[in-house]
């Protein structure tokens, strides 16, 4: 079965069906793409100084799906010949572990490079995703952005980083 | 007229529940049941000005008027990625 483009879920990440799948939905103007760029989020085995242990992960799924639907447009209205997928795991993920994937595409590399470079920036900004770290002597909530899709500077700051 | 709350990371751990029900005057908006909450749970009260908020799982403001049966989603700053 062909992957959704957007999608949350427990199971591990695997890019290469996900970029099949984007492959996929570009139908029969796939043949324009000249690029292909994929970004994998690692749980990382340190955080400010404390030697994190595992991540634990929670979404208000209906909510993020959208916030991920919004993302897309939001490329395809910046970058009119490229198009994302975006897949974020949930639940424990050790370290190592992969917990985001974006892959994009685009006739050229510069627009899909700013592409998926554009949507990780936003899915940390508006995706109603959470992670508890669990490091050597305690665990904690880590709390990031206060989650505004419609803030206009959020969003410049997203492009900044994009086409940087 | 009763809505359902929804709670998630640290605002779930403070309110003991992932989700409540909450009876309301009619019109009440999102603001007026989080001032709600926060009046049975003090420990919110820190989270007034960083809060988003999600009426029937849309993006909504303080301002907008809550319905009978509606899903209400109260999110602490989000951490994806």
């Amino acid at each position: 079965m062909m992957m959704p483009l957007l999608r949350i879920g427990h199971e591990p990440l695997e890019l290469e069906r996900i970029v099949a799948a984007l492959s996929h939905s570009a139908g029969a103007d796939a043949g324009a793409d000249g690029a292909v760029v994929t970004f994998l989020g690692l749980v990382r085995n340190h955080n400010v100084g404390r030697s994190v242990r595992y991540l634990e992960y929670e979404a208000y799924e209906p909510l993020a799906l959208k916030a991920f639907e919004r993302i897309a447009g939001e490329v395809g209205a910046r970058w009119p010949n490229a198009r994302v997928a975006v897949h974020h795991r949930i639940g424990r993920l050790e370290v190592g572990e992969a917990s985001v994937a974006i892959a994009s595409r685009a006739p050229h590399r510069g627009d899909a490079y700013a592409a998926c470079r554009y949507a990780i920036e936003r899915v940390k900004q508006i995706a109603p995703i959470w992670k508890r770290e669990f490091f050597e002597g305690g665990d904690i909530w880590i709390e990031g952005a206060t989650a505004d899709p419609d803030d206009v500077s959020a969003r410049v700051e997203a492009e900044k980083a994009a086409c940087a | 007229m009763r809505v359902t709350v929804k709670l998630f990371a640290r605002l779930r751990d403070i309110a003991g529940a992932s989700e409540l029900t909450r009876d309301l005057p009619p019109g009440a908006t999102v603001g007026a049941l989080w001032r709600d909450l926060t009046r049975d749970f003090p420990e919110l009260d820190r989270y007034e000005r960083s809060i988003s908020s999600a009426l029937n799982a849309d993006y909504a403001r303080m301002d907008a008027v809550v319905r009978d049966g509606d899903e209400v989603a109260f999110l602490p700053p989000v951490s994806g990625g």
